[in-house]
């Protein structure tokens, strides 16, 4: 059911809808219930472009755009030559996108754009973020992130992401409308800064300070460590690969000296270039950590909240009952101040007993619906977690397997040229 | 050229050959010049031509370097072990210790007797990379076997191999070599050799045969082009160490992930298993060639300056004997002394001058049979190196297809 492949189009067939059908109904069909989108339409970034503009602080820059194609899958089969839909999308707006997702559907591992900027470099990649081969790599990460959200059965169903493919102008307002950003509520720092910067490790541990659950679930903290370690992980293996492939490189440059003798220089380029397909590979689940480990904060978070719930609402009926029976069970300074300065008249003590059992009624109910949102979350989020698992493992499967042929094929091809001379 | 070989890797060889043609352009130059009037009246000469079909009859190995510890200091001696049926020789089977110095001592002897013949270099006094000690052990090794080489192409030489001083070399015992390196001219004469040789190349030669010059101008370019060869050599070499370095780190993380999987567990164990087989097949051609290509290549380099010493030396013999001939034309007195030297220097120049061409063809043909398989061998490492690296990457791939079979099965 999930589309793991870095095709540039991807289909699956589905010709139950008639045609009629489809054409009537696009707009609510799609975001239905049922299939996920992928399966209705043809997605495609076939294109980036260079453009200029002025910016947010009025100053001229350069930017790329990248071109969004879809098709619904029915037109297809009216003819091949049925003229996609498009529109040019830049950067920014991808993120906006997946803030925006991030936020309406916290317990989803939601998938990783391409980096902003790049990052593991050698000497042979520029980490300008104009060069033609960034350009590239960015635009093939871009549509595979599109392809994910498309077949993820929660997602794609999303209106604003649908709006996001085909909707040119105005999508941007769209968003905003939604009201996203309010409930973002300082959750989506929390998602960023679990980036793997020093700096923002701090900003984390500040965080971790300011909350910590009383009763953690057992199987979240081990997601949490789980995606701590794939994070730590994979960040080494692509600095470790990145010297490597630096100094593969040196050693293809040196024989390339030897001129007619011996011949390497030619296939370096297309050796080094399927290395840093396997790198982004790698990197998609570096990212993919990320989201992992946000899923689990937000869990955290969510709990937290229920216990702090849960907590006040103890506080007040100890409140209640201490202001009924004039008892003081434990120390608190109202007691010492009664004690001290005489209790109160009973019209205080009815008006507060009044206050309190209003704020206990509102807290029960605050509990009781903390809790639903808390276990309806666990059980949402644990599905997308499964899904995610099953992804991972075939999706790094497959890469280590291509890394492999992609070794192979390394071989061969040196060792013909070595045959050659 | 030739690419007579009937191994697998005949194309290799024939492909190389252009590449080794190219490098010796001018020695074909020379060959065509040749005209085979290189027999000369002198009978010596005739015989050292008939005697070119090398039987191989000394054998020598060199090997069991040894500390060697007196009160002033502490060098390195090695064995050296002759067995021949020459009947010069008194037995047939010798064995001595000799110390570096001795090799240069019967260099320098056999450059003596005979001025325009080409020995190979000795491995170099001191390797001034920075890296190297005296006493370390790769060192020591890779000169024991540039001794060894040495030793055995003066007694395939057809002429050195016959020298007194060699056979002394080989069988002497320690003392005895001693007593007979102080025999021979003595400091005095010995000055004035060097005095008249100096006297000889400041004068100049006025009337160099041409295939001398040609000669001159090749050795130009070996120099240049062996250079550069060793040179690239090296690098390849610490290129290729330091990719191993950075292998060698990848496996362990492959390791370490598969510590936080559960279905990954298998494959990623078997990358990083796969990877740190590769680092070994690297460590072995890595060693491969910086013990068996890098040190043909950087033996031939130190030969483009033997080389240059042999021409210079021809020249020096050839500027006395015009000296002398100068002097004849000026001088009216002593003609008959004069004249009789002049006879004499004539005849050394002459045997000077066709010693040196026979050995340079010789010399030549001996260095690109060398140079040839040393390159030969190059590519058969590196044949080797990436065939193994391929079996290795292909097994990874039908271990995983096997357990992608199985898990369809207990899916279904």
């Amino acid at each position: 059911m999930t589309d793991s492949g870095n095709e540039e189009v991807a289909v699956i067939g589905n010709t139950d809808l008639t045609a009629a059908d489809l054409h009537n109904n696009t707009n609510n069909t799609m975001t239905e219930e049922g299939v996920p989108l992928l399966k209705k339409m043809e997605i495609s970034v076939s294109e980036a472009e260079k453009r200029t503009g002025k910016n947010a602080v009025n100053m001229q820059e350069i930017y790329t755009v990248y071109l969004i194609e879809t098709r619904p899958v029915d037109a297809i089969t009216e003819g091949p030559s049925a003229a996609p839909d498009s529109l040019w999308r830049r950067y920014s707006e991808f993120e906006l996108l997946r803030n925006y997702l991030l936020v309406t559907f916290p317990y989803i591992v939601v998938p990783p754009l391409p980096e902003k900027r790049a990052e593991f470099v050698w000497h042979k990649l520029s980490a300008d973020n104009m060069d033609p081969d960034f350009v590239e790599r960015r635009r093939i990460g871009l549509e595979n992130f599109l392809l994910r959200v498309a077949s993820h059965s929660v997602l794609s169903k999303d209106k604003i992401f649908y709006l996001f493919l085909t909707q040119d102008d105005g999508w941007k307002d769209v968003v905003y409308d939604t009201g996203f950003q309010a409930k973002d509520d300082g959750w989506k720092d929390v998602v960023y800064d679990t980036g793997f910067q020093a700096k923002a490790d701090s900003r984390l541990k500040a965080l971790n300070a300011t909350f910590r659950v009383k009763n953690p679930d057992k199987r979240y903290t081990e997601l949490k460590h789980y995606s701590d370690e794939l994070q730590s992980v994979i960040s080494q293996l692509l600095r470790v690969r990145a010297k490597v492939a630096d100094r593969l490189y040196g050693v293809y440059k040196v024989h390339g000296n030897y001129g007619r003798v011996f011949r390497y220089a030619a296939s370096v380029d297309d050796i080094l270039e399927e290395e840093e397909h396997y790198a982004d590979q790698l990197k998609e689940y570096l990212y993919y950590s990320e989201a992992l480990r946000a899923v689990c904060r937000k869990h955290e978070l969510i709990q937290y909240e229920l216990e702090m719930a849960a907590q006040d609402l103890v506080s007040k009926k100890q409140q209640r009952e201490e202001l009924a029976t004039g008892t003081v069970r434990t120390f608190s300074l109202k007691g010492m101040t009664s004690k001290l300065f005489g209790q109160e008249t009973p019209e205080q003590r009815e008006a507060k007993l009044k206050v309190l059992e209003e704020q206990i009624v509102e807290g029960e109910e605050l509990v009781k619906t903390s809790n639903a949102e808390c276990d309806e979350y666990v059980r949402n989020a644990w599905i997308d977690i499964d899904r995610f698992k099953e992804q991972k493992n075939q999706d790094l499967k497959e890469a280590l397997i291509s890394y492999a042929v992609m070794q192979i094929s390394m071989c061969k091809k040196v060792g013909i040229f070595v045959l050659n001379i | 050229m030739e690419s007579e070989s009937t191994t697998s890797s005949a194309q290799v060889n024939g492909n190389l050959a252009q590449t080794v043609a190219d490098l010796s352009k001018h020695m074909l130059e020379l060959d065509e010049d040749d005209d085979l009037e290189v027999f000369s009246k002198d009978a010596l000469i005739n015989q050292y031509k008939l005697e070119e079909q090398d039987i191989k009859d000394v054998f020598i190995t060199v090997d069991c370097p040894e500390n060697h510890v007196t009160s002033i200091e502490t060098f390195v001696t090695y064995r050296v072990i002759t067995k021949t049926t020459r009947s010069e020789f008194d037995s047939s089977e010798y064995e001595v210790r000799r110390r570096y110095q001795d090799f240069l001592w019967l260099k320098g002897k056999l450059e003596e007797a005979h001025p325009t013949l080409i020995i190979n270099p000795l491995p170099e006094k001191f390797v001034m990379k920075g890296m190297m000690e005296r006493f370390n052990d790769d060192f020591i090794e890779t000169r024991r076997k540039a001794l060894h080489k040495f030793v055995n192409r003066i007694a395939d030489h057809p002429i050195l191999s016959f020298n007194e001083d060699f056979k002394v070399f080989l069988t002497a015992q320690a003392w005895e070599l001693a007593s007979h390196k102080k025999q021979g001219p003595g400091l005095l004469s010995r000055m004035g050799e060097t005095v008249r040789a100096v006297a000889a190349s400041v004068r100049g030669v006025q009337n160099r045969p041409e295939e001398f010059t040609a000669m001159n101008d090749y050795v130009e370019t070996f120099s240049q082009k062996m250079g550069m060869l060793d040179k690239i050599a090296q690098r390849i070499v610490k290129e290729q160490k330091e990719y191993l370095e950075g292998m060698k780190e990848c496996g362990p993380v492959y390791t370490l992930w598969s510590g936080s999987e559960d279905q990954l567990v298998e494959p990623l164990k078997a990358i990083a298993g796969c990877i740190d087989n590769c680092c070994k097949v690297t460590e072995e051609q890595v060693a491969g060639l910086s013990e068996n290509q890098v040190p043909i290549l950087h033996e031939y380099v130190l030969c483009a300056e033997t080389l240059k010493a042999v021409l210079r030396r021809r020249d020096n013999i050839q500027a006395e004997y015009e000296s002398k001939v100068d002097a004849l034309a000026s001088k009216k007195a002593d003609k008959e002394n004069l004249k009789e030297e002049i006879g004499r220097l004539e005849d050394k120049v002459e045997c000077a001058n066709n010693t040196l061409k026979v050995d340079w063809e010789r010399w030549k043909r001996n260095m690109q049979s060398d140079v040839k398989s040393a390159f030969v061998d190059m590519a058969d490492t590196n044949m080797n190196y990436y065939k193994k690296c391929l079996a290795i990457w292909e097994s990874f791939l039908t271990s995983q297809k096997t357990d992608v079979h199985l898990e369809k099965d207990t899916d279904s």
